[in-house]
């Protein structure tokens, strides 16, 4: 064979998932097998060493997982995957890969406000502390590092505050302290931005956003570089393991020490495996991301340019939108789009927000975003309702905010929709004033 | 050659049978042991150790140097390298002595003078590298892993499995 690089799209389709070596089977088989059997005792040993490949049980591997992850390790550009539960367990799963009691974790304050809770209080009482740093100066985020910290979190477009992380300086900032920089990439997804191109070192998706697509399932990955050279900083990685018979990660496994620790190690004892039927509706949604966020992009610039000549809006927080702060950002790391989620601010604050949502027909009101189908939610008082007055300025929520996830309706339909919703916020503000 | 991609570490890999595994450790948690046991167990490649400090590995008879395995079990196709990369160069020059094809530097045994000899010398050369993993990438092993194959294929897998 030549040497060939394949494309996005074709490894959107086809990375992970040949076709099945005992049935020929074209489309990935859902291995729904909680185990699997050994063919003998000594390969039980071996595979139970990790000094063989193969399947032991569902928790730790499964064949359907598995061509998920691979599939997502080739399109984010990592060296592998180890896909867990949920997004938000597969935060908690990379933290606890590297860090543990009396460690110390930095991260961006613009966040999705369940993993501030994750970090600032779950976290904290594992022990592991939290410093969010607000704003954009990656010179705060520098001054955050302390000697006992271990990595530095961000995501690559903020929830809900639509700012673009500045993934080289960021990167610059972790590796001249020694320290991986970890990018949740969920409302960027790989079509759009891949974070380890731009020096990240280990990329977080929950995949139950626009990589499932439809709205399915709950589930998350890690992807990692194999590029990071795990040392003394880290000695859950370049220290014998109690964990596993004193085995020493980065010496044994080299490139693969970070993600045979988070398998070996965080998954089995975590138990937050992907079932391998949500895998398999994941695979699915992989085949289309491509085209699919190349729709929601257009749609979301559609609908921007239509909110930002209405009188009832006071602001709007999108990427793609010129005035936007964080315009030049998305220009570098997101050239194919922004994204399809967004905040915008209604005139006649919280009132007109309710308003608003309540008069819409076609738009969901739910909490998730990247649904293929339009959804709508006022975080104020939902996704980010956890949050002391401090975190919510800090993650930019305000109260007159609502964000938008746009799908892949008929556009026209979608701003016919927004339109009766301005309508009924427009009466609500003359109602209250 | 000097083999930079993987493509023509999967060549190497489908064209030889024998490896000497130098520094190959019976200590069970030693990386050079987790790769010698895997190309045992999986049993394409025929891998003897090399190492004067032990007798055998799992059975399996060590030489105590290159020179006494190629005595008894002619020229290796690859000679493969777990010592620190100071050694490199001596290794490299018993290597080409012993008429190997092939010489693989493992994780982190870089050094350019042993890399210059053996590409002099003709033999194909592998850097910085696994052979447990360039194994497993085409055989399966690291995609049920969850790992970065690299591999796609429409083809059925007895098609992609090269050893």
């Amino acid at each position: 064979m030549e040497d060939h690089e394949f494309g996005f799209r074709t490894r959107a389709l086809h990375a992970g998932t040949p076709p099945d070596p005992t049935t020929g089977a074209r489309a990935m088989p859902i291995y729904l097998s909680s185990s699997f059997v050994f063919d003998s005792t000594e390969h039980a040993a071996e595979l139970f060493a990790l000094r063989t490949y193969g399947n032991i049980y569902s928790r730790i591997g499964n064949p359907t997982v598995a061509a998920f992850e691979e599939r997502m390790a080739s399109l984010e550009g990592g060296l592998g995957g180890v896909a867990t539960a949920s997004g938000l367990s597969a935060q908690l799963s990379a933290v606890l890969s590297i860090a543990q009691s009396g460690d110390h974790i930095v991260s961006a304050a613009s966040l999705y406000g369940g993993t501030i809770t994750q970090f600032s209080v779950t976290l904290k009482r594992m022990g592991i502390d939290c410093t969010l740093v607000p704003g954009d100066d990656v010179a705060g985020f520098a001054a955050a590092v302390r000697p006992n910290t271990k990595l530095i979190f961000t995501e690559t477009i903020g929830n809900p505050l639509g700012n673009v992380a500045d993934l080289s300086a960021l990167a610059r900032v972790a590796h001249d302290a020694a320290i991986p920089l970890v990018v949740d990439n969920t409302f960027a997804t790989p079509a759009l931005c891949r974070p380890i191109e731009w020096g990240a070192d280990i990329v977080t998706n929950s995949a139950t956003k626009f990589i499932g697509g439809h709205g399915t399932v709950i589930g998350g990955i890690i992807v990692e570089s194999g590029k990071f050279p795990w040392g003394a900083k880290h000695p859950l990685l370049s220290q014998p393991s109690p964990g596993y018979h004193d085995l020493n990660f980065a010496e044994t496994f080299g490139e693969f020490a970070f993600l045979m620790r988070a398998r070996a190690e965080v998954l089995r004892d975590v138990g937050a495996c992907l079932s391998p039927m949500n895998a398999w509706l994941l695979l699915q949604g992989l085949e289309t991301l491509p085209l699919r966020m190349r729709a929601h992009v257009e749609n979301a610039r559609a609908i921007a340019t239509f909110l930002q000549d209405r009188d009832e809006v006071a602001w709007i927080n999108y990427a793609e939108l010129d005035g936007s702060p964080y315009h030049a950002l998305a220009r570098r790391y997101l050239p194919g789009g922004a994204g399809a989620i967004f905040t915008f601010g209604l005139r006649g604050g919280r009132e007109a927000g309710r308003a608003f949502i309540e008069a819409l027909e076609l738009w969901s009101h739910l909490a998730n975003v990247g649904d293929a189908k339009s959804l709508v939610i006022h975080p104020a008082s939902t996704t980010h309702q956890q949050l002391t007055d401090s975190e919510m300025t800090a993650a930019g929520v305000t109260p007159e905010m609502v964000r938008l996830s746009v799908g892949l309706e008929d556009v026209a339909d979608l701003i016919w929709d927004l339109e009766n919703g301005l309508r009924a916020a427009r009466s609500a503000a003359a109602v209250r004033a | 050659m000097i083999l930079t991609t993987p493509w023509q570490r999967r060549d190497l890999l489908g064209r030889s049978r024998t490896v000497a595994m130098v520094g190959a450790s019976p200590n069970v948690i030693r990386p050079s042991y987790f790769v010698f046991s895997y190309l045992r167990t999986r049993g394409t490649l025929e891998v003897v150790p090399v190492n004067p400090a032990v007798q055998d590995i799992d059975g399996v008879k060590a030489y105590p140097s290159l020179a006494a395995y190629a005595a008894e079990r002619g020229a290796p196709d690859i000679v493969d390298v777990f010592r620190k990369a100071s050694d490199a160069p001596q290794v490299t020059r018993e290597a080409i002595a012993a008429g190997a094809k092939a010489i693989w530097f493992q994780y982190g045994v870089v050094n350019d003078e042993a890399i210059r000899l053996a590409d002099e010398a003709g033999l194909d050369v592998v850097v910085d590298r696994c052979i447990k993993v360039e194994s497993a990438r085409f055989d399966g092993g690291l995609s049920v892993g969850g790992h970065n194959s690299g591999v796609i294929s429409s083809r059925r897998a007895a098609s992609r499995v090269t050893t």
